[in-house]
C-alpha cells in the first residue's frame, strides 16, 4: 500500500486533525507515508509531520493555494497521487477535505468513504468501519475500487508523536485557470479559539440559559477547561451565538472526549450530534430531562447555581 | 433560469434505528421517511429564487417506487416537476452519476441539493456531480443569492464563514439559515397530484463501495448523578473515573 496524505493548516499551523490522519496513514501502512502541504509553509513545522509518522513531505509552496481553493487542491492531490504512485489517500474531515475528497475520487476513479471511525480490515479487501445515520449506527464497508480515499472523523486513532523527522522537497503543480473559477470575497472567521470540530472538551448551552447575556459563566467554563463552545439549535436560530456553534443533526457533530451540555433538554436531534463523545455531563434543572439518559455523570440543578460551583471546583483542583 | 434540486427520501430525525435480517438490512418497520432536512432547505431556497427571478424547479430523486410520495411532497412545496431515477440508491458514486446524466440532458444553471443524506451522511454526491460536469460546487452553502448570471453565497468553515463569488451554472450543497422550512399548503398538496413525475431508468450500474453489515452502538451504562451541593465530586470523577481533565 501507498498512502498520501492531504494536511491542511489554520492560522498558519498544522490542524491536529491533519497529525490525526498522518498517524492513521502511519498505523495502516507498512510502506513510506507521505504528506502533501500546498500554499505558504514553514518548513520546520513540515517536517514534525514525521513525529505523527510521515517519512515525506511534498510540499507546494505556491501562493495562490493559501486559501481555500478546494478545485486546485483537488487537481494538485490527483497530480501527487499520480507522481507518487498512491493507490490510497488519507484526510481529516472538514471543510476543506471533505469537497476535495469527492472531487478527487472522481478524477481518479477512486472509491470514497466519509466518517470513517477506525483502521480497515484488509484481511480480505479494503474494508471500513463508518459512521451513519449521524452517529446512530455503523456500516461496515468494502472500498471496490483499485484505489480508495478514506476521510476521517476525529479520534479514528491516536495521535502518534514518537515518529523522526521527516524529509521535505517541494514540487510544482499545474493548474487551470478554471480551478480558480470561484472567489473568496472575504472570510469570517473566529481567531484564537478552540475550534468546535477539533476541540476535546466542548462546552455547550441550551435555551435554559435565558439570553445571550448568560453566556459569559459558560465562556469561563470553557476557557478554564481549554474547552470549544458549542450550543443548540434554537439558541443559534435566535442569534444568541453565531452559527458554526451549533451542535446537532443539523449542524457540527462533535466527537470530543468530554461534552458538557448545560440547560439543554436532549432532543434526539441534538443528541445525535454529541453521540460519539466519550463522555457527557448533564447540568439540567428538571430531572426528567431526556438528555440525563444519554449522559455518563448528571447533575439536577439551576446552571446560574452550578456552574459557578464547577468553576470554582476546577480551579480549587488545579 | 432552470433549477435542479435532488431529494433524498430518508428516515425522519425521531427515527429509531435498527437492523433486520442478521445486520444486513435497514428496518423499515414504523419509520416515517420524509425529504432529507438539508433538501428541504435546497427546495425552499430554489422556490424563493423563483418567485424573484422566475424559471422552472425540477425535483430528482434516485429510488425506488416507494420513494414517489417524497418527490409528490416536493412538488406540493413548489417543484414544478419531477423525475424518479428507478434504482436504489447504492452509494454515493453511483447516485452521483445518476444525478449527472439527469443534469446533462437537462443544462439547468442551478443544482442545488442538502449538504449530506441524513441517512449516510456521506456528504460526497455535490462535490462528485461537480468533478463530473467540470462545474464548480460549494457546500456547506449558507446564504445564496444569484444576480445576472453570478451567484454570491456564503459558505460555513471551521469556527465561521467565507464569502464566495461564481459564475453559473453551480452546484451549492445547503443548510440552514439558506431558508426556512416551507410546509406544504392545501392548495400545493392538490396540484402535485396533477404535476408530472417522469420515471427513468438508470444509466449503468457502476456502484463502486459495498456495504456488508451494519452495526448499532455499544450501549450506554448508566448515568452517575451528583448533587448540586457536591460539584467538587464531578470534578474528581472527571480526573479520576474519566481520566478526561
Ligand atoms: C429536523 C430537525 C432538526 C433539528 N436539528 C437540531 C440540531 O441540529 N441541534 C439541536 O440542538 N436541535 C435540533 N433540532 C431541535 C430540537 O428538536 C430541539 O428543539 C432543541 O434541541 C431544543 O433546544 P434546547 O435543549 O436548547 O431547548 P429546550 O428544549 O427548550 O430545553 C431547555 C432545557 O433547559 C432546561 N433549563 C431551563 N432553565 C434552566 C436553568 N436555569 N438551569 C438548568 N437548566 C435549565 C430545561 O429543563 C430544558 O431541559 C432539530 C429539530 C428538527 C425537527
Amino acid at each position: 500500500m501507498s498512502v498520501l496524505v492531504f494536511v491542511e493548516q489554520s492560522e498558519g499551523k498544522i490542524k491536529k486533525s491533519s497529525r490525526e490522519a498522518v498517524s492513521y496513514a502511519s498505523a495502516m501502512n507498512d510502506g513510506d507515508v507521505v504528506a502533501l502541504v500546498m500554499g505558504t509553509a514553514d518548513g520546520d513545522q513540515l517536517a514534525t509531520l514525521g513525529n505523527n509518522g510521515a517519512a515525506k513531505v511534498v510540499h507546494s509552496t505556491d501562493s495562490r493555494l493559501d486559501k481555500g481553493v478546494i478545485r486546485a487542491y483537488s487537481a494538485g492531490i490527483a497530480q501527487v497521487m499520480e507522481s507518487e504512485g498512491s493507490d490510497t489517500l488519507v484526510m481529516a474531515e472538514s471543510s476543506i477535505g471533505n469537497p476535495v475528497a469527492a472531487r478527487v475520487s472522481i478524477k481518479t476513479s477512486a472509491s470514497l468513504a466519509s466518517n470513517v471511525v477506525g483502521l480497515p480490515d484488509t484481511s480480505s479487501g479494503f474494508k471500513v468501519k463508518r459512521s451513519i445515520y449521524t452517529g446512530k449506527a455503523f456500516a461496515n464497508t468494502i472500498l471496490e475500487a483499485s484505489k480508495r480515499i478514506l476521510i476521517l472523523k476525529k479520534g479514528a486513532v491516536p495521535l502518534k508523536e514518537d515518529g523522526a523527522a521527516a524529509s521535505v522537497e517541494s514540487i510544482d503543480l499545474a493548474f487551470d485557470d478554471s480551478d480558480f473559477g470561484v472567489t473568496i470575497t472575504s472570510q469570517e472567521k473566529a481567531t484564537g479559539q478552540v475550534l468546535l470540530p477539533e476541540a476535546d472538551i466542548v462546552v455547550s448551552g441550551g435555551r435554559g440559559l435565558k439570553g445571550p447575556e448568560n453566556w459569559g459563566m459558560i465562556e469561563e467554563l470553557a476557557a478554564e477547561l481549554g474547552a470549544a463552545t458549542g450550543c443548540s439549535k434554537p439558541v443559534s436560530d435566535m442569534d444568541w451565538r453565531p452559527h458554526h456553534e451549533h451542535v446537532g443533526q443539523t449542524g457540527i457533530k462533535v466527537a470530543p472526549t468530554l461534552y458538557i451540555a448545560v440547560g439543554i433538554s436532549g432532543a434526539i436531534q441534538h443528541l445525535a450530534g454529541v453521540n460519539s463523545s466519550k463522555f457527557i455531563v448533564v447540568i439540567n434543572k428538571d430531572a426528567d430531562a431526556p438528555f440525563f439518559k444519554a449522559a455518563d455523570y448528571g447533575i439536577v440543578g439551576d446552571a446560574f447555581d452550578v456552574v459557578p460551583k464547577l468553576i470554582q471546583a476546577i480551579k480549587a483542583a488545579k | 433560469m432552470k433549477i435542479l434540486v435532488c431529494i433524498t427520501h430518508v428516515p425522519d430525525t425521531t427515527s429509531k434505528i435498527a437492523f433486520s435480517n442478521n445486520n444486513l438490512e435497514f428496518d423499515k418497520t414504523g419509520v416515517q421517511f420524509v425529504i432529507g432536512p438539508y433538501d428541504d432547505y435546497a427546495l425552499a431556497r430554489a422556490v424563493e429564487l423563483k418567485e424573484q427571478q422566475g424559471g422552472t424547479i425540477t425535483a430528482l430523486n434516485v429510488g425506488e417506487v416507494e420513494t414517489e410520495p417524497t418527490l409528490r411532497k416536493a412538488l406540493a412545496i413548489g417543484a414544478d416537476d419531477a423525475i424518479r431515477v428507478n434504482t436504489p440508491a447504492l452509494d454515493s458514486f453511483f447516485v452521483a452519476t445518476q444525478i449527472a446524466s439527469v443534469a446533462k440532458e437537462g443544462n439547468y444553471d442551478l443544482i442545488l441539493m442538502g449538504r449530506e443524506s441524513i441517512d449516510f451522511n456521506g456528504g460526497m454526491v455535490h462535490g462528485m456531480v461537480g468533478e463530473i460536469l467540470g462545474i464548480p460546487s460549494l457546500s456547506p452553502v449558507m446564504k445564496l443569492e444569484i444576480e445576472g448570471g453570478k451567484a454570491k453565497l456564503a459558505r460555513e468553515i471551521e469556527g465561521g464563514k467565507e464569502y464566495l463569488e461564481v459564475d453559473l451554472p453551480l452546484i451549492a450543497g445547503c443548510q440552514e439559515p439558506i431558508a426556512e422550512w416551507k410546509i406544504p399548503n392545501m392548495r400545493g398538496i392538490m396540484m402535485a397530484r396533477s404535476k408530472p413525475l417522469s420515471v427513468v431508468e438508470p444509466s449503468e450500474n457502476n456502484a463502486n463501495t459495498k456495504t456488508e453489515s451494519y452495526e448499532l452502538p455499544p450501549k450506554k451504562g448508566e448515568v452517575k448523578m451528583i448533587d448540586s451541593d457536591n460539584v467538587g465530586e464531578l470534578v474528581r470523577l472527571l480526573k479520576e473515573e474519566a481520566k478526561v481533565l
